[in-house]
């Protein structure tokens, strides 16, 4: 029996759709007992990704494997990997029980099996009544129970709580964070940077298909997050002049007459502020400020953005520095 | 439900664990037959074929049989003596096979219009046998309604026709056709399943299966001449059909059995071009 570990490697692997190249050169690892955020905006080639390593498209190039073992090559594959992918994959005519009983069947599990997945989503009520009327949050559980049917030791989840209410998106973070307390490998995915940084360990960012970033959450946020200051003051030649000699970078200029702001990076606040205070420049304003996280994020993919418009005005946390261009 | 009811996992490794090691072909037949069965246009689709079917054929045959002494013209009086089952399955189980064609392609479109094709291909990633056991399913399925419908066409309308005709299974070439016209609904379940796989929208399919089984037969048969007539011939319903034939008949490129091989040897290069594409293709 081909019974495979729990690691996921991708080896430069590559997937064209026409002369979209929707996966490029990607090669990353996801380790068992922690939950990896993969982490890109829409159209980044994350849900492809995830596609190529189940085996349901096909790459032009590289491979794929989990344990060592291309998906085909698994016997009774949902008992190794349990995958819940974005897009819908349920006939809305068939129950729910029915549904999970012909997957238990194809890996020769008993029909119970399928009774004590719906059990552990919460769904005994509406088991036997056809998807087609499930809500967004009871179609997810489901498939949810699906992923969940061979016991598996490594799971895939595609933008999982994409629909779902704060009380459903709690209970997948939970049941995450608890199957990979177990030891299994939890692969995410999800274009929120929030929702991400409390729920992952480790992250792979990826944009137009490239690797970005492959790190545990806390490098890459204390990474990602450069302070700046905010510095408003009536006389910015002279500011800039005492700031730059230091090694500050002005970053942006805003602001008419009278009193400009800068946005200052590479030096502290207080070290603004003596700097100021020695040359007796006014400060109207001295405030630092800490990129959030989906600042950051933004920050690091705004390059690879797939369907951005190059020209559109971008939002003041996104781009200081355009933001500022006289 | 709240986070804290998120039950505990490891526990539900115990039945997994204790299942076979490996996945044989039949928990695939099983599976398939779940899906088919969980549907509600399978159980429609076969309630149409036979009650059009049945109704159809009996309605024919009792206009036959009313008019039967009235003065005029009956072709159909003729051809019940040369060619019994080609009047009796001609209407009902022509019109009753679209059912056939419909279900036949909806059993393998409807997963991909669903998205269903994804959660079976993951649970079986190779792809073929999944196909196999689909087809194998869906033909089974197939033969035993084609039967049971079959020989209740025949036993109503030859009933009905009796006082006129007398039609048995034990005249020449009658069981012959009975079990044929049983054996193309079969084979035709299996060229719509097969266009249904390659066309992947069940729209497309349906209209594709039918425009070959009703509407490309006719306009081939209009162009004069003897190539287009051994093209129509060769087209894969008009030979399958003969294999329901009682007797060759003036004018048939093929005889029954040859027709019927023809009608399979365009469903296998379909299913194996199905087949082909099923691998290649992304799902």
């Amino acid at each position: 029996m081909a019974e495979a570990s729990g690691l996921i490697e991708a080896h430069e692997l590559t997937k064209r759709f026409g002369d979209k190249v929707a996966v490029d050169h990607l090669s990353f690892t996801v380790e068992p007992g922690r939950v990896t955020g993969f982490l890109g905006p829409n159209g980044a080639g994350k849900s492809t990704t995830m596609r190529l390593i189940l085996g349901l498209d096909r790459p032009q190039s590289g491979t794929a494997t989990i344990g060592g073992l291309a998906y085909h090559q698994l016997d009774r594959p949902l008992h190794t990997v349990g995958a819940l992918l974005e897009a819908r994959s349920l006939h809305p005519g068939r129950s729910a029980r029915n549904h999970l009983l012909f997957l238990a069947e194809t890996q020769g599990f008993p029909a119970r099996r399928a009774d004590e997945v719906i059990d552990l989503v919460g769904l005994r009520a509406v088991a036997r009544k056809r998807v087609g009327g499930f809500s967004l949050g009871m179609t997810q559980r489901l498939g949810i129970a699906a992923a969940m049917l061979g016991d598996p030791r490594v799971l895939l989840l595609d933008e999982p709580v994409n629909g779902l209410d704060p009380e459903g998106i709690r209970w997948v973070r939970t049941f995450m964070r608890q199957l990979a307390a177990e030891g299994r490998t939890i692969f995410v995915s999800s274009h929120l940077m929030s929702e991400m940084a409390v729920t992952a360990d480790h992250l792979i960012v990826i944009g137009r298909g490239r690797l970005i970033a492959d790190s545990t959450t806390q490098e890459f946020i204390q990474r990602s997050s450069e302070r700046s200051v905010l510095v408003r003051t009536p006389d910015p030649d002279r500011l800039r002049e005492l700031v730059t000699g230091e090694g500050g970078i002005i970053q942006g200029e805003d602001g008419p007459d009278g009193a400009a702001s800068l946005i200052v990076t590479g030096l502290p606040a207080p070290r603004i502020g003596e700097l100021a205070a020695s040359a007796s420049v006014v400060l109207h304003e001295l405030t630092p400020r800490l990129a959030s996280l989906e600042e950051a994020f933004m920050e690091l993919t705004a390059d690879s953005v797939e369907y951005g418009d190059p020209n559109a005005p971008t939002g003041d946390a996104r781009r200081p520095a355009e933001r500022s261009a006289p | 439900m709240s986070a804290a009811q998120v039950p505990s996992a490891p526990a539900m490794g115990t039945v997994i664990a204790a299942g076979p090691s490996r996945l044989g072909f039949g928990r695939l037949l099983v599976a398939e037959w779940t899906k088919i069965r969980s549907v509600q246009s399978t159980v429609w689709s076969l309630l149409a074929f036979v009650v059009v079917a049945v109704g159809f054929s009996t309605l024919v045959a009792t206009v036959i049989s009313h008019d039967w002494n009235t003065p005029g013209n009956h072709p159909n009086h003729a051809r019940l003596v040369t060619d019994p089952t080609a009047v009796i399955f001609g209407a009902g189980l022509g019109l009753g096979q679209l059912a056939i064609c419909v279900l036949g392609a909806i059993v393998i479109t409807s997963e991909y219009t669903s998205g269903t094709i994804r959660a079976s291909l993951l649970a079986v990633p190779n792809r073929i046998p999944m196909l196999t056991a689909k087809a194998l399913v869906f033909a089974a399925i197939d033969f035993v309604v084609s039967a049971i419908t079959v020989f209740a066409v025949f036993f109503i309308t030859t009933a009905i026709l009796r006082s006129h005709v007398s039609i048995t299974l034990g005249q020449p070439g009658v069981a012959r056709a009975v079990i044929g016209a049983i054996l193309y609904l079969t084979v035709l379940g299996l060229f719509a399943l097969a266009i249904g796989g390659l066309i992947r929208h069940t729209a497309g399919a349906v209209a594709i299966v039918i425009a070959t089984v009703i509407v490309v037969p006719p306009l081939v048969s209009l162009i004069p001449g003897t190539i287009a007539n051994h093209i129509h011939g060769y087209l894969p319903t008009v030979a399958g059909e003969l294999v329901a034939q009682t007797s060759q008949q003036p004018g048939d490129v093929l005889s029954g059995w040859q027709g019927f091989g023809v009608f399979c040897l365009w469903t296998a290069v379909l299913l194996v071009a199905c087949a082909w594409l099923l691998v290649r293709r992304d799902a």
